[in-house]
């Protein structure tokens, strides 16, 4: 969804969450190319359409929000960061560079014990690969949530599925 | 000409204070009156408001002034104006913000603030009042920049009053109110992320008349939504043109004549057999700017269950909230209802439904056992409602009393009855006279108070005596938190827990020693001379009626039942016995 760069704006669509009683998974948020306008993309799990529809609702009510728009059946892109360190000794260094490769994942610093590894993609993607580098030991995780665009042609409308994404 | 409008603009563009530019706004916007309270953060504003010539209102407390605004709103229908300090001023206002909020009641809100370089040092008296009241306005500022101080206001006014009503709120920090800037109040007020709709969709609106000629038992619920469109006469019109019956939300009562054969009186927890009867036996329900609140549909389960509904609501997302929703209609509630005349859809069959509702409703009337020997709760209101032809505007606070007055006082006209409803909150009845009275000078008002509720905001009876407001306070003295008290007898074996106060203060001597008269009735007769008396004299009288203190508010849909499962209803020769 789209916003008013505002200050408290944030706050205000937070807060909403909580006051309706909804989970937010996660939320992106960055400058559109729009001085003062803002995109924000949330990803939060409901129960049913009733659900998201009310949450759509609810978000356009509030002042600064300029359109939303619920994503979840459309054809979209969806990207997301994450950076992940992993505890490595010289003998499995090879072998992480050459299971992260498939993922078009790439080493963004490397220490004695440890390095960071870099991935973008579809969470589902993020996920695998932070799978697939747990048995080495993971250190530590950051990862930005999604944000996402609908694609220039919407040719499948996949059916109804949570997660739900704004 | 032309030069003139050049030099009257260049006059508007003068560099003004923060505060000025504030007091010069409300003039443009025709503001009657403010309620308000000082302090340090609005000194300012408070200096420019000294020889403005704007009408302002201390109250002693800021719940008084926020309730009283709200009062003044509900009746005037225009915006109430509140002024507040920061920190602890500001924070004596969040009951009213959320009240408002609730009960979609406009308001424009100040609150000062401590000066922007201090913001954020827990400077004194300064509370984060954006964050605190961010969920209970419809929309708040922080002025950050003097110039951006006029279009601030102009949107606020915009926002509170268009679309569903609410309360919007302005934090200026004291250095915003002592910079200059340059006061244009001309300009458009240009909100891409507001556009409320206001017309219906015409083929919802075909959908609906279709489903109208259809339907063998529709009912009406109309709530506030009614009132804020001031569409009684369209409600009217609709209701007598199609034969369909109205039932009113505690919110909306006046909106549809009380008297009229249509009308079947109040729905949910404390409403009338018929009326819940029929939202249960409904098979077109057709909601007009009402909720669904729950102390309305009772549980969700079995309400309405065999009914197609449709909402009309100028607030989309209060559209399929709580009840499934076949026909939507987002539209301002008088646009809508001028469509549906105009249309003038074939009429329903509903001969056999009005008479079976008729039929509920002689044999199923509210109904209580008087005694003459103290004062029932519920002739008190019928006594008031007589000695006032029906025509008071009657505000009341929350319990018992509320419910009785909502049931008993019988509204022929809109725009007459302010309540808490959403919120239920105790303390609003007393101060919302006050800007009730104001809004209509010429208007008997009376409050109709607990003996509970009104010790919350007891303090504006100072108003009320210095403004020689001719309002009537009407205690229901039952020295018990009675609401509670009933359910406590209801549900929790009669534990009465802190429900019952036998120790009450004198409130005739407390009257006057606010210089108010006052009066105290112990039996019917009692009761029916105080209240003449009262009426007759054209000042704020306090009336402490000693009513049967365990008197119980029914018909009652106990919580989690449906509304058919209400209890308590007494069929006429039952209550006659
Ligand atoms: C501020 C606030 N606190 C508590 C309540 C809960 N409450 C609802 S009704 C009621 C009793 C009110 O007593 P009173 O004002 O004497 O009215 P009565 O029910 O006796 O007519 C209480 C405590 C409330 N509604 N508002
Ligand atoms: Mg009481």
């Amino acid at each position: 969804m789209t916003v008013n760069n505002r200050p408290g704006v944030l706050n205000r669509i937070t807060g909403l969450f909580t006051k309706r009683h909804y989970n937010i998974e996660s939320i992106t948020v960055g400058h559109t190319e729009i001085e003062g306008i803002s995109r924000m993309t949330f990803v939060v799990n409901v129960e049913d359409e009733r659900t998201a529809e009310q949450i759509t609702k609810q978000l356009n009510k509030q002042i600064d929000v300029l359109k939303v728009n619920d994503i979840t059946d459309q054809a979209i892109v969806a990207r997301e960061l994450a950076l992940i360190k992993v505890a490595v000794n010289p003998t499995v260094r090879q072998e992480i560079y050459t299971l992260i490769e498939p993922f078009r994942a790439s080493i963004v610093d490397v220490s004695r014990d440890s390095l960071v590894v870099q991935v973008t993609g579809e969470p589902e993607k993020v996920e695998a690969l932070i799978d697939l580098l747990k048995p080495y030991g993971i250190k530590e995780v950051a990862r930005t949530g999604t944000t996402a665009f609908t694609r220039g042609s919407q040719k499948t409308a996949a059916s109804y599925k949570t997660p739900f994404i704004i | 000409m032309a030069n003139m409008k050049v030099e009257e603009k260049r006059q508007q563009r003068t560099k003004m204070s923060g505060a000025l530019m504030l007091i010069e706004a409300l003039k443009a916007e025709n503001v009657e009156v403010i309620f308000g309270y000082p302090g340090g953060a609005v000194l300012p504003i408070y200096d420019k408001l000294y020889d403005s010539g704007l009408f302002h209102v201390l109250t002693r407390h800021e719940q008084g002034a926020i309730h009283a605004a709200e009062g003044y709103a509900r009746i005037s229908g225009k915006p109430g104006v509140v002024i507040a300090t920061s920190g602890p001023g500001a924070t004596n206002i969040v009951t009213g913000l959320t009240d408002a909020m609730m009960d979609s009641i406009p308001l424009v809100v100040f609150t000062g603030q401590v000066a922007s370089n201090v913001i954020g040092s827990d400077a004194f008296q300064e509370a984060d009042v954006l964050g605190i009241t961010m969920p209970i306005t419809k929309h708040s500022y922080q002025v950050r920049d003097i110039q951006e101080l006029p279009k601030i206001i102009k949107e606020a006014f915009h926002i509170a009053t268009t679309g569903r009503p609410g309360p919007v709120l302005i934090d200026i920090p004291k250095d915003m109110t002592t910079a200059e800037g340059e006061f244009d109040y001309e300009q458009d007020v240009h909100l891409p992320g507001y556009q409320p709709t206001i017309h219906p969709n015409h083929l919802q609106i075909r959908k609906l008349v279709e489903a109208v000629s259809q339907a063998k038992k529709p009912v009406i619920l109309a709530g506030a939504g009614v009132l804020h469109a001031d569409a009684s006469k369209e409600l009217q019109q609709y209701a007598e043109q199609q034969h369909i019956p109205v039932i009113h939300t505690l919110l909306g009562l006046g909106g549809f004549p009380a008297d009229h054969p249509l009308f079947l009186g109040m729905a949910g927890m404390h409403g009338t057999y018929t009326a819940n009867m029929a939202l249960y036996e409904c098979d077109l329900l057709i909601n007009i700017g009402a909720r669904f609140d729950d102390r309305v549909t009772g549980n969700l389960k079995y309400f309405a269950p065999n009914a197609t509904v449709a909402h009309i609501d100028i607030d989309p997302a209060e559209i399929g909230k709580n009840v499934p929703t076949k026909i939507p209609i987002v539209s301002d509630a008088k646009e809508a209802l001028k469509e549906l005349i105009h249309q003038d859809g074939k009429r329903p069959d509903t001969t056999a439904w009005l008479a079976q509702l008729a039929e509920w409703k002689t044999k199923f009337p509210l109904a209580y056992q008087n005694d003459a020997q103290t004062v029932k709760p519920q002739k008190l209101i019928e006594m008031i409602y007589e000695l006032t032809n029906g025509e008071a505007v009657v505000t009341t606070d929350v319990g018992q009393h509320q419910m009785w007055a909502a049931q008993y006082y019988k509204f022929n006209k809109p725009h007459r009855w302010v309540t808490s409803g959403g919120l239920g909150t105790m303390g609003f009845g007393l101060p919302a006279a006050i800007g009730a009275q104001l809004a209509d000078k010429n208007a008997t008002v009376v409050s109709i108070v607990g003996d509970a509720g009104f010790q919350m905001t007891l303090q504006e009876l100072s108003v009320i005596q210095e403004l020689n407001l001719p309002i009537k306070v009407v205690i229901v003295n039952n020295q018990s938190l009675g609401m509670v008290r009933q359910w406590q007898e209801i549900f929790y074996e009669k534990r009465y827990s802190h429900s019952l106060v036998p120790n009450q203060p004198d409130f005739v001597k407390l009257a006057e020693a606010y210089n108010i008269k006052a009066f105290r009735a112990k039996t019917e007769e009692e009761a029916r001379h105080v209240l003449k008396q009262a009426f007759s004299l054209s000042e704020p009288v306090l009336l402490d009626f000693h009513v049967k203190a365990d008197e119980n508010v029914y018909p009652m849909v106990a919580p989690g039942k449906g509304l058919h499962e209400m209890v308590g209803v007494k069929s006429c020769e039952e209550s006659l016995q």
